[in-house]
């Protein structure tokens, strides 16, 4: 049997069977990750032992007879959630040697429900990026075809879970950075509400954007994953108070007279003909499935990128500033004074985009700009959201493209970081108004790239656009294609 | 020509507060260093602050007791400077909306005057660390244990005129804050510190430039510096030049202050709401159930010592100048006469542990003691002379204020026979002062009476003595 | 707009950076192309909108004042560059 093909219900049959142990699968996996690693980079750290020993935990309560849903599964973590005793870079030189004092709520979560990880994967450093071309670690490789980039920043997560690495991975999303590389893997991924999901442990961006949800290969596992992850943490201020729920109870709801919206402004100039034919057909699927479909509008959607580029940098800027080489970070050995210490710890630490991004938002928040620029754009956000307001009244889901192109060469997008920027351009409104989205496969280029389609949902409708997703799944098979890779191949 | 100085204070009080403002560290002095640090106030990676209610509960406290406008909504905000005591590189704090608005402060001046200084505002916000200089060569070592204390810092309006009355606004809100137990006022160990904002100008002329003068804490420091400060800024002006605007340190040793020019460069602290925090919102309940709590306050307390006790307005400022010291006299003045008990207070007790230098909170005759000891005085048992060895005993060495009466044989003579018997072998034993008293020499009665007393090893009533003097140096021989 | 080599120079000072001269030109041109960019959002009319913080319409929660750790000063500060006695090192600070 291949393991790794198994989605966590079939794993999970499996072990209460006894047609393989928590262990046995785990060694399945890591053998695996031995394997395939090499070539896709999507690991920046394999626990093994940690994760033998966690697998072994869960077997000796499996034998009791202990019949949690997510009990001996394996998963792995974006290296942005902090775990304890174990390494946490975030995908920077910055946190090299950094090992977590503590863990991320949503890995206790995870531990406490029994899952084991196997490691910690790769990321766009800091999670600013959209190629996962920025980690310090190296760019991690596209499963579908070697040479293209996954998508970022939860590149590794995508990569990982699309190759069978995995069968589920976390990711975070501050302007798309789990639907966007879902989309280019070819797997399903999910941004929560913002506020469902804990944000503590999780090393910020931009706090008022940043939100760790699931990727996996169906709408279920990621409904079984967010089940575990949701809830509401006191240890994180913006964590919503009614942000547990059940994402497995309305999975199988029929999708007559859903109504579906499809904006205007995601299918304009910049959309490549075929992901703009595979979505459509894919909204098409849903019709067939009884859902109204109507077009919408959403005027100050082209606003998104740009609002997105005051006000992320902004919080970045200062999120980023406790990375000074004063307590835990990289320090500069070319140090003579305090001043040094800051400004060569930071400048050799932190990568060109994180750099970059760190000047933008230092400046728009500096004397003289406040105004202008980060006001400005928290005024335009208003707007966005109110965008949305206004569709929800009409419609239950707002569907498009989760991103303009498939997966782009590596290397394609370093020269000009705006081109990079705008492989985000649909899935940034969504931050901004704080509301759930998914991506989930609907179709493949000639050329064999996978292709993704965004529904987008109101506030807390998370399980609605779950629901969604999993009754398109019952129906398509997209989802259940597998990139074909070779232990070995570099 | 006169120049009108211009002072406005900024106060930080730090709260006391078991834990710390946004996470649940010890706030406790004196700890090892980095002994009370946990990954939120170390800001660790991912770690996220959550206000602590009783932080905001002691804000309100003080919003109340000067009267002041109480934000419904108030936002924290993040000043972003690099330092290493600061481990987030920004400081949590307020800035456009602060928890507490516009209110005011009465406060009486040595002449007896008052005058009414405005608060601009006061805003929660969390201390730094220390940066320790001695231990090390060309190295600095890092406490947090501070880091992440919850400040309350109380701006003033430039409303004092001179630094008196800076010295009275301060004294008047550092026994605010004690009254209200939301900070120990412990200046030298930093918990209540204090910034002068100070200029110069021609009266009725708009406001001068002003230096800021850090680093005052105390009293004492805050007149001295600001007294330094008016010499120097009046200096510039009448030669001619002009006042920078700058942070400037008050040095005790040297008694002056001195330009901190190294850390204005480039001030711009790119405040922005913080992200992750919610706007904090003050429902009425919670208000109300602050203001239940509220003890009596100074000036209310003042006022109704006056009244209850017959004090002058100076004694009862004098005694309700701390709440420890107020609650002292009470029970000192429960059962024996107001103004004896209030000039024991202020007279003996307060001269005694200034002389011992020590606070009221220490004081080693408890009040209950000396309430009994000005009771004997009042029942005759003891004269107040006695009284006052017996309290400089038990002040020193402790005891009981019967036991000592009754082991030492302090209890006062009443015996007429007895006195009798002493007055008339003074006045058979000076028979030149007799004659003295007997041809106009009134004064000389205070002679024979210190005499007696002296016989009687004090323990005379002066009263009897007196009556019994005045009868025998009548009578002709 | 222009995003001269100075304004690169300022903005790396105050966000502690310590770009090197030969790099500033080009990270000014960058920032400049991200600044135009940025620069579409001032013809939107925004006059009376509520600028957004957040996206939850929600009060911030108030946590008890109980204290919740225990000394972990040695686990916390495994990862510091320099440290000694328990203090974090750095180069002398001069006030």
């Amino acid at each position: 049997m291949d393991l790794h093909h198994l989605s966590l219900r079939q794993l999970r049959e499996g072990l209460h069977n006894k047609d393989f142990s928590a262990l046995e699968l785990t060694e399945t996996l890591l053998q695996r990750i031995r394997a395939l690693n090499p070539q896709l980079n999507a690991f920046i750290t394999v626990t093994e032992a940690a994760a033998l020993e966690s697998a072994t935990q869960a077997d000796a309560r499996l034998a009791k007879g202990e019949a949690g849903a997510l009990l001996g599964l394996p998963m792995a973590h974006k290296d942005i959630f902090c775990t304890a005793d174990l390494p946490t870079t975030c995908g920077s030189k910055m946190l090299e040697n950094f090992v977590a004092p503590y863990s991320a709520t949503v890995v206790e979560r995870l531990a406490a429900a029994g899952m084991v990880m196997l490691g910690k994967l790769n990321m766009d450093e800091f999670a600013m990026g959209s190629s996962n071309e920025t980690s310090y670690f190296g760019p991690v490789r596209n499963p579908w075809n070697v040479d293209m980039v996954p998508g970022g920043s939860s590149g590794g997560s995508a990569a990982a879970v699309a190759a069978g690495l995995v069968p589920v991975a976390t990711g975070t999303d501050t302007g798309g950075s789990i639907r966007q590389p879902a989309a280019l893997c070819g797997i399903t991924g999910i941004k929560p509400t913002y506020g469902r999901v804990s944000r503590y442990g999780m090393i910020a961006f931009a706090s008022s954007l940043d939100q760790g949800g699931p990727m996996a290969r169906s709408a279920e596992d990621c409904a079984l994953l967010l089940d575990a992850m949701a809830a509401h943490d006191p240890r994180d201020s913006t964590s919503h108070p009614a942000a547990a729920s059940d994402f497995l109870r309305g999975l199988d709801r029929p999708l007559q007279g859903l109504r579906v919206g499809v904006p205007e402004e995601f299918f304009g100039e910049g959309l490549d003909p075929e992901v703009a034919a595979a979505v459509q057909s894919g909204i098409d699927q849903l019709a067939k499935q009884g859902a109204s479909i109507q077009s919408i509008r959403l005027p100050n959607n082209p606003h998104a990128v740009s609002t997105y580029y005051v006000l992320a940098p902004a919080e970045a800027s200062s999120n980023l500033s406790r990375f000074d080489g004063v307590r835990y970070t990289h320090r500069s050995q070319a140090v003579e004074n305090l001043d040094d210490l800051y400004r060569k710890s930071r400048y050799e630490g932190f990568g060109a985009e994180v750099r970059r991004r760190i000047l933008v938002g230092t400046y728009v928040l500096s004397a003289g700009y406040y105004d202008a620029y980060y006001l400005k754009a928290q005024q335009v956000r208003s707007l966005i959201r109110e965008d949305f307001r206004r569709a929800f009244a009409e419609v239950d889901v707002i569907v498009g493209p989760t991103t303009p192109s498939p997966a782009f060469g590596l290397g394609a997008k370093n020269a000009d970081p705006i081109s990079m920027y705008l492989a985000d351009i649909y899935t940034i409104a969504v931050n901004l108004a704080g509301i759930p989205a998914l991506s989930l496969p609907c179709g493949f280029t000639r050329s064999g790239l996978p292709i993704g389609m965004q529904l987008m949902g109101d506030y807390f409708a998370d399980d609605l656009l779950l629901n969604v997703a999993h009754r398109y799944q019952q129906e398509t098979d997209w989802h259940l294609a597998r990139p074909t890779l070779q232990a070995g191949e570099a | 020509m006169d120049w009108e100085v211009v002072i406005g204070l900024e106060v930080h009080a730090q709260l006391n507060t078991a834990t710390k403002i946004f996470c649940g560290c010890s706030t406790a002095f004196g700890a090892e260093p980095n002994s009370h640090t946990c990954p939120v106030c170390l800001a660790m990676p991912g770690a996220l602050p959550v206000l602590n209610a009783a932080a905001v509960d002691k804000a309100i406290a003080l919003g109340l007791a000067i009267g002041a406008q109480l934000n419904r909504k108030s936002i924290f905000a993040r000043k972003n400077y690099f330092y290493p005591d600061l481990p987030k590189g920004y400081q949590i704090s307020q800035y456009e909306l602060p928890v507490v608005g516009q209110g005011q402060l009465m406060v009486q001046m040595a002449d007896g005057t008052e005058k009414v200084i405005g608060v601009t505002r006061a805003h929660l916000e969390e201390d730094a660390g220390k940066s320790l200089h001695e231990a090390f060569v060309g190295q600095s070592g890092i406490d947090l244990n501070r880091a992440g204390t919850p400040l309350l810092e109380i701006v003033s309006e430039p409303d004092m005129r001179s630094s008196a009355e800076a010295v009275a606004y301060l004294k008047k809100l550092h026994a605010l804050v004690r009254y209200l137990e939301i900070c120990d006022g412990n200046m030298q160990e930093g918990s209540f510190r204090c910034d002068a904002n100070v200029s110069l100008r021609r009266p009725g002329a708009p406001f001068g430039t002003r230096a800021e003068i850090k680093n005052l804490n105390s009293f004492r420091f805050l007149e001295k510096a600001i007294e330094y400060e008016i010499l120097r800024q009046k200096d510039i002006l009448e030669s001619g030049g002009s006042i920078v605007q700058e942070t400037r340190l008050y040095d005790a040793n040297r008694d002056e202050t001195r330009s901190m020019r190294s850390k204005e460069e480039a001030n711009d602290y790119r405040y922005f709401p913080d992200p992750d925090l919610l706007p904090l919102v003050l429902d009425e309940a919670r208000i109300e159930k602050v203001r239940q709590g509220l003890p009596e306050l100074p000036d209310a307390k003042r006022a109704r010592f006056m009244d209850q006790y017959q004090l002058s307005a100076y004694d009862a400022g004098v005694l309700t100048a701390s709440r420890d010291l107020a609650d002292y006299f009470e029970v000192v003045a429960d059962g024996v006469e107001g103004k004896l008990a209030a000039n024991w207070v202020m007279g003996d007790l307060l001269g005694a542990l200034n002389k011992a230098g020590i606070e009221i909170q220490e004081c080693p005759v408890p009040a209950d003691k000396l309430r009994l000891l000005v009771q004997r005085i009042e029942d005759k048992t003891i004269s107040g002379k006695i009284a006052k060895d017996i309290f400089e005993e038990i002040f020193h060495q402790g005891g009981e204020v019967d036991a000592i009466i009754d082991s030492r044989g302090l209890r006062q003579i009443t015996d007429v026979t007895a006195i009798a018997v002493m007055v008339d072998a003074i006045i058979s034993a000076n028979p030149q002062q007799v004659a003295g008293y007997r041809a106009g020499k009134d004064k000389l009665l205070g002679f024979f009476v210190g005499q007696v007393m002296k016989a009687s090893q004090g323990k005379a009533n002066p009263d009897q003595v007196n009556a019994l003097l005045l009868e025998r140096l009548q009578k002709p021989d | 707009m222009a995003f001269d080599q100075d304004a690169v120079r300022r903005t790396a000072h105050l966000a502690r950076m310590a770009l090197p001269q030969e790099e500033v030109p080009a990270v000014a041109g960058q920032l400049e192309k991200i600044m135009t960019m940025v620069e579409a959002l001032r013809a939107i009319p925004t006059e009376g909108v509520m600028p957004m913080a957040h996206p939850l319409d929600l009060e911030q929660a108030l946590r008890p004042d109980q204290i919740a750790n225990a000394d972990q000063r040695q686990r916390l500060m495994a990862s510091a560059p320099a440290a000694e006695h328990g203090l974090f090192l750095v180069p002398k600070v001069i006030e």
